[in-house]
């Protein structure tokens, strides 16, 4: 049994085929990348995996559980959390009352999903911003956020979703170390990322897809060189 | 102790023994009244300022409530009474199915779906005189004749409501609240089923909206449809009350119901008789300008607002949730 | 049969007029996404207008139109700009703040017509109220078919506005996206203000319309704000197509409802209508058209 996978994941908007027919699996304890051009389709496979939108054919298999059809809430339970491209605080609360939030997934008593909270606060060294209201974040302290809240829910597959656009040099560099960090928690991750540098330098293995279809997978280095890539982010010679 | 520890002492001793120092039994009505939609505006602004879900229709819930205990009477032959135990349920099942139908929705379908089922029980009411008398409405006889007793059965509801409100704010649910109101999409990633939740918060809100309801039939001795299913005298004022207070705060609507209720009575009786008569028949009129001028200039409410004035002089940072503000 | 058929007719007629209603509903709710729950009074203060005009001036009500259309557009362009558009600007706990304010509106435009006119009911009758044409045996009453033809004449209008002109398509391209209709240069807060005029506007031709056959009170904006937003929602919320069949489908309802259940329940119809359509068709009848 595979850790997570999808078989022919296919997902049609209308006569716009968004996702076709994408099958991968994820090995537990990795990185997998999801890389391809804009609109190729890969904050859609997030959107499927996590039930924000039904899948109209194909499989999601987590841990051996069939996806299909779950409610969002339902598949966070089973342990897969995730961040969003267009980062979702919850405004009006303080940053540790929105982590808080995902940690009463675990507990029903204040105290223990406090002490739950602060703790992944410290390890996504957002401590000292704790009593901040969330919409006053800065872009940089808003992704760690939502990084704190997916890992607040407790999973054991996290799916970030271009987490470093925007940030700036420095702070994608201590973003690779967080991804890093969590990974070595024991945490699997897929992710979503533009930024070559970062993807290339962190992924165990990458799947590249464009125009919702899968057109490599493999290690970076395979990856990189594979010239269907390079046509499809480059254009044809 | 903090001083506005003290001054919330105070007012709570003062609210204990006011009927006791007060003789005048038009003062005691005020204060019946204001307790009542304390316990309404404490209901609607559970659902509406903490969860998010801005309903319309609070007045299916306080009508259901009064019409359980009149027909408790007219139908059952028993003490309208028994209506304060019954209509609590009642309106909870009611919700759940009012619920159902529409958490489906969101914003201003959600907005609109609320008034349109409570302006249909409004219309049932009405039409199905078999049950509910019609227009005619419902008279009974009441209890006590000292109001007395009728405030300090308020008191304690009204009480007994803010403090339940205030354990589920504390409470993992309080936040699930919050958290649906602020981002329902980010809600659901974090493992938060809005609609379950959502159901939670409108059925401790309609609890209490029906407890109000079945109260007021037993003060008041008189009920029709077009009271206690009022849109604008129960639906948007409920509204009122919890915004002129505050929205997503424990003591804000509490404050706008005095202040309402105050007001209200201050313009019905033309400022107690010290003006024309002609200024009591503007009280609706006035109803409406201060709506417009709350939503203009108060948004957030006296409460809502104090919290910030409050924080930029003392570095207070024990607020139970800081869900409130700006 | 007979009787079918003239219910028919009745509630056809009645609900051009519930079109022109729900138009103005859904151009507001299609440009600002917000539901105008001061739309009937509006249109009960357009009757107020043609209720003075026919009393002291002897004007007939369908050249009132002239005055009442005008005067109403000016008026809900004051209202977007001081009262609805402010409130952009701030952030509150309760996002509906803007509907919250039309209810305000709402209110105080009652209240100050009962302050200048009482509670009374008043009512215009024109040598022509009711009169009736037969055509075989279905009775169509005279003011009634004029009052259509004018709404249907008004609706046409307004389509070749929205349609052909250049103003029309911004207020077109700031329904569909707000964000890039900016970015093209369209002055959002005055399309907004044309967009709320309009449809105070096209409120006051249907209370004008409706005059020489209805009664009027302060009250009677109520009901008709409930109509239009049932309306608005039934066409599909922002459909302008939608709105019009929205309307028909109301007249008939309505009428149906009052011969064959009873006239009491007249306005329940409406609104079991209503619910039906939020829980089962959410789209409304533009998912049925796809226009």
């Amino acid at each position: 049994m595979n850790f997570f996978e999808t078989q022919h994941l296919t997902k049609a908007f209308g006569g716009l085929i968004a996702v076709n027919d994408v099958s991968f699996q994820v090995v537990k304890g990795e990185i997998h990348g999801l890389i391809g051009p804009n609109g190729s389709g890969k904050t859609t496979v997030f959107n499927l995996i996590n039930g924000y939108y039904p899948i109209t054919s194909g499989k999601i298999l987590f841990e051996g559980h069939e996806l299909n059809g779950l409610p969002t809430w339902k598949i966070c339970k089973l342990g897969i959390g995730r961040t969003f491209q267009v980062v979702k605080p919850l405004r009006r609360m303080t940053v540790l009352e929105n982590v808080m939030c995902s940690a009463f997934n675990l507990t029903t008593r204040r105290d223990v999903a406090k002490e739950k909270s602060l703790e992944v606060l410290e390890f996504c060294e957002l401590s000292k911003k704790q009593d901040f209201q969330a919409k006053g974040l800065t872009i940089g302290d808003r992704k760690r956020l939502e990084i704190a809240r997916a890992l607040a829910t407790g999973p054991r597959l996290l799916l970030l979703d271009e987490t470093m656009a925007g940030l700036t040099p420095q702070e994608q560099a201590e973003g690779v170390k967080l991804i890093r960090k969590i990974r070595d928690a024991g945490i699997t991750i897929i992710i979503v990322e533009h930024i070559m540098q970062v993807i290339m330098n962190i992924c165990d293995r990458i799947l590249c897809i464009n125009y919702g279809q899968e057109i490599a997978g493999g290690t970076p280095a395979e990856v990189a060189n594979n010239q269907a890539v390079i046509e499809a982010y480059l254009g044809k010679e | 102790m903090k001083p506005n520890h003290w001054s919330k002492l105070i007012i709570v001793l003062f609210l204990a023994i006011f009927p006791l120092i007060v003789p005048s039994d038009y003062y005691r009505h005020i204060f019946i009244l204001a307790l009542m939609w304390v316990v309404i505006g404490s209901s609607w602004n559970l659902l509406a300022g903490y969860t998010g879900q801005v309903s319309f229709g609070h007045a299916a819930f306080f009508g259901v409530g009064a019409y359980t205990a009149g027909l408790c009477v007219t139908k059952l032959h028993i003490s309208a009474w028994w209506g304060m135990l019954l209509a609590g349920p009642v309106c909870m099942v009611v919700a759940f199915f009012i619920g159902c139908v529409c958490f489906r929705l969101r914003g201003p379908y959600f907005n609109l779906a609320t008034l349109a089922i409570a302006e249909i029980f409004r219309l049932t009411a009405i039409v199905w005189r078999d049950l509910t008398e019609g227009m005619q409405g419902i008279l009974i006889m009441r209890t006590f004749r000292n109001k007395t007793y009728y405030y300090y059965f308020a008191l304690i509801l009204a009480a007994a409501c803010i403090y339940a409100i205030y354990r589920v704010i504390r409470s993992k649910w309080g936040y699930y609240f919050v958290a649906i109101r602020e981002d329902q999409d980010a809600a659901e990633s974090m493992g938060i089923s809005s609609f379950r939740y959502k159901t939670f918060s409108l059925l401790i809100s309609s609890f209490f909206t029906g407890l109000a309801g079945a109260f007021y039939m037993n003060y008041m001795g008189f009920i029709d449809p077009e009271v206690v299913f009022s849109l604008y005298f129960i639906s948007i004022m409920a509204i009122l009350v919890a915004i002129i207070g505050g929205a997503g705060t424990i003591w804000g609507p509490a404050v706008g119901a005095f202040i309402m209720v105050l007001l209200q009575e201050t313009f019905r009786s033309s400022f107690f008789g010290l003006f024309p008569k002609w200024v009591s028949q503007a009280h609706v009129l006035v109803f409406g300008l201060l709506v417009i001028f709350v939503i203009r200039y108060m948004t957030n409410g006296i409460v809502g607002d104090w919290i910030k004035v409050q924080r930029l002089w003392s570095k207070n940072k024990e607020q139970p949730l800081a869900s409130t503000g700006s | 049969m007979d009787v079918f058929i003239q219910t028919m007719v009745s509630g056809i007629l009645i609900g051009g007029i519930y079109a022109l209603v729900g138009l103005g509903m859904t151009l507001i709710m299609g440009v600002m996404r917000i539901i105008n729950l001061a739309h009937g009074q509006l249109m009960m203060v357009a009757m107020y207008i043609t209720f003075v005009l026919y009393e002291y001036f002897n004007i007939d009500p369908y050249f009132s139109l002239l005055v009442s259309m005008p005067a109403l557009f000016l008026l809900g362009v004051l209202i977007q700009k001081y009262l609805l558009n402010p409130l952009l600007r701030i952030e509150s706990i309760i996002p509906q703040n803007q509907i919250l304010m039309t209810v305000g509106v709402a209110m105080v435009l009652t209240e100050v017509m009962r302050f200048i006119f009482q509670s009374d009911y008043k009512s215009v009758k024109t040598p022509y109220s009711s009169a009736v044409l037969y055509i075989s045996s279905i009775a169509f009453n005279f003011p009634m078919l004029i009052a259509f033809g004018i709404a249907m004449l008004l609706t046409a209008g307004l389509f070749f506005f929205l349609l052909k002109t250049d103003t029309g398509k911004s207020v077109r391209a700031t329904a569909q996206n707000k964000d890039a209709a900016l970015l093209l240069g369209v002055n959002a807060e005055w399309i907004t203000q044309l967009t709320y005029g309009l449809g105070a506007a096209l409120a006051a031709a249907a209370g004008t319309l409706l005059l020489p056959i209805y009664y009027l009170y302060p009250d009677v904006g109520g009901p008709f704000t409930l109509k239009a937003f049932i309306i608005t929602v039934l066409g599909g919320l922002g459909s302008t197509v939608g709105a019009i069949m929205g309307g028909l489908v109301l007249g008939v309802a309505e009428s149906l409802g009052a011969t064959y259940i009873s006239m009491a329940l007249k306005d329940a119809v409406g609104m079991v209508i209503f619910v039906l359509v939020l829980v089962f068709m959410p789209g409304g009848l533009k998912t049925l058209t796809k226009v």
